[in-house]
């Protein structure tokens, strides 16, 4: 995977002591702490921990919707900022937040229609997306047509649509059953291995988490900070048996108690 | 459809009680005439005749009917007696106010959302121009454009835009308004710029709120225009109808027109409704 020269080397997202702080009424809340993580190209980073740790603010600020008050955020080598312009990640958060107004073809359109593709290449684009979540045919259809998690893979193939070698998920699947939580996860890893995409990828279920990461960021709050990174010894090939294994329940335990040493659940 | 019954219902019950009031507040008249005549009359005497008076305090359901059907269908339609006639020399004030008014509502909304400044100046002006009475402004208006040469339909469509453009502010201002923080944030990995997000986002995001106002809207618009043709002492219009009935007594005349107006009002909410169902439809949020 990792041989195709000097690119690679360079992590996609590389952050070095990173600290953000909110300043509220009611004093500074340390969202992040002294935080240190270099991701690859082609790596799925999950990150876990108990809500207010920190994720979707980490996850943001790669995306250049927050700004770190302290260290130093690359994504591609540039600042967020910059690398936002270059078309860097696809951002998928955790409702689908499609227009009501336009059809599923006209969602996916949306990004392409704002970064100017033309006409022909928009429509060449959806259509491949559409095939890619396995939601040919729907393209005419409205959001309120669709289930929440076809909704959801629609919301990923706008993410996808303008070629963004990041994807960048918030809990995307966190309102969503088990069984359809399932599927999706299953979907992702496959669409993970097409198109050799950068994944990030926030989550509340060791078990998510451990599926589908070749690396395991565990965090824990009060300052947000990571505690442990696990790398996965599992294949990239994953069939969803792979859980009942033994290695995979060895990591999972790893991540919990990760997640414990963090204190994490002590409210 | 389903609601007709109950409508009808309501409808009858409405009628029944105003032939009750008609007879009740006419009565006096008959009975004052009788005296002076030095005759007696009956209580069943007095029901007809309380019901066929020229110029009785209340007329009856049926003479208003008779008196809007006569107005609508028994004039030439350029004749100075024809509802038709003042209704649409009323209407097209309205029109023309309710377009003023939607228009400046909407440039006004989109300078709110889009400038602080304006946020802060330009809401609570909104506010107080509506506090001051209607009925005091009116004159003003009328007089000082009279005043520079301008009369007939433009001094009452300005009140009628005075009216209007209230509701679309308010409306556009939450409608604009009611993308939330994470559809803004997608269209910010997006780098799409504020006008993109304008069109793209904001706008479409906005028309339930801005066709809600229009229905207040053009309804505030009509009652402007009626309004600014009260104290001119002008000749043409329901506002004028209304004003010379009352003048002479003439209370079908009154009653005709106030029907002539409710049903123009409610045919433009009609129509404001039917063109909503149709744009949601197309846009696809309607279910
Ligand atoms: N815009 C903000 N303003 C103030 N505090 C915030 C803001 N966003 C997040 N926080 C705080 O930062 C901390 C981390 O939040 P977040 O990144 O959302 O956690 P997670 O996604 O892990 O649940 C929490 O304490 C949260 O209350
Ligand atoms: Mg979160």
């Amino acid at each position: 995977m990792m041989t195709d020269g000097s690119a690679s080397d360079r992590p996609v997202i590389d952050a070095q002591k990173v600290g953000l702080t909110f300043q509220t009424a009611d004093g500074p809340v340390h969202a992040l702490k002294d935080v240190n993580l270099r991701v690859l190209k082609g790596d799925f980073v999950s990150f876990i921990g108990p809500s207010g740790c920190g994720k979707t603010t980490f996850l943001r600020a790669v995306a250049a919707l927050e700004h770190p008050t302290e260290g130093r955020l690359l994504v591609n080598g540039m600042t967020p900022e910059e690398a936002r312009k270059r078309r860097a990640y696809g951002y998928v958060f955790q409702a689908a937040g499609l227009y009501p107004w336009r059809t599923i073809a006209g969602n996916i359109r949306l990004p392409l229609e704002i970064m100017g593709f033309s006409r022909p290449e928009q429509d060449r684009r959806v259509k491949d997306v559409l095939q890619l979540v396995e939601l040919e045919g729907f393209g005419k259809k409205y959001p309120w047509q669709l289930s929440g998690g076809m909704q959801q893979r629609a919301s990923i193939a706008r993410a996808l649509a303008f070629d963004a070698d990041i994807l960048l998920m918030d809990e995307p699947f966190g309102a969503l059953d088990e069984i359809v939580r399932d599927r999706l996860n299953e979907a992702l890893l496959k669409l993970w291995a097409r198109t050799g995409k950068t994944i990030g990828f926030v989550t509340h279920s060791i078990p998510e988490a451990v599926y589908l990461s070749t690396r395991i960021v565990v965090m824990s709050p009060r300052p947000g900070r990571i505690t442990d990174v696990i790398e996965s010894p599992l294949p990239r090939e994953r069939p969803l048996d792979i859980r009942d294994s033994a290695e995979f329940i060895a990591i999972a335990h790893r991540v919990r108690d990760g997640l414990r040493a963090g204190h994490s659940y002590d409210d | 459809m389903r609601s007709v019954g109950p409508v009808l219902a309501v409808i009858a019950v409405i009628v029944a009680l105003w032939y009750a009031a008609a007879v009740g507040m006419n009565a006096a008249w008959v009975r004052d005439q009788a005296a002076r005549a030095g005759t007696e009359v009956s209580f069943l005497q007095i029901v007809p005749q309380t019901m066929a008076q020229e110029r009785p305090v209340l007329p009856a359901p049926h003479q208003v009917a008779k008196g809007l059907w006569d107005g609508v269908t028994g004039q030439a339609i350029t004749s100075k007696r024809s509802l038709v006639y003042h209704g649409w020399i009323t209407l097209s004030a309205t029109l023309l106010g309710f377009g003023i008014g939607t228009g400046l509502g909407i440039l006004l909304a989109v300078g709110i959302i889009h400038n602080r400044a304006m946020d802060q100046s330009v809401m609570p002006w909104a506010i107080a121009s509506q506090t001051i009475p209607i009925l005091a402004i009116a004159p003003m208006i009328i007089v000082v454009m009279n005043s520079i040469g301008v009369s007939g339909l433009l001094p009452k469509a300005v009140i009628s835009a005075y009216l209007s453009f209230f509701p679309v502010v308010v409306g556009m201002v939450t409608g604009l308004r009611s993308p939330d923080a994470m559809q803004l944030d997608l269209l910010r990995t997006y780098n799409a710029g504020r006008g993109q997000t304008f069109w793209k986002l904001r706008l479409p995001a906005s028309m339930p709120y801005l066709f809600a106002s229009l229905k207040v809207g053009i309804a505030a618009s009509l009652v402007g225009a009626i309004v600014g043709e009260l104290p001119t002492g002008a000749v043409a219009g329901l506002g004028a109808r209304l004003l010379q009935g009352s003048y002479y007594g003439q209370t079908i005349q009154i009653w005709a027109a106030l029907f002539a107006a409710a049903f123009v009002a409610a045919a433009l909410v009609g129509i404001v409704g039917a063109v909503q169902a149709a744009v949601l439809k197309r846009m696809g949020m309607a279910r």
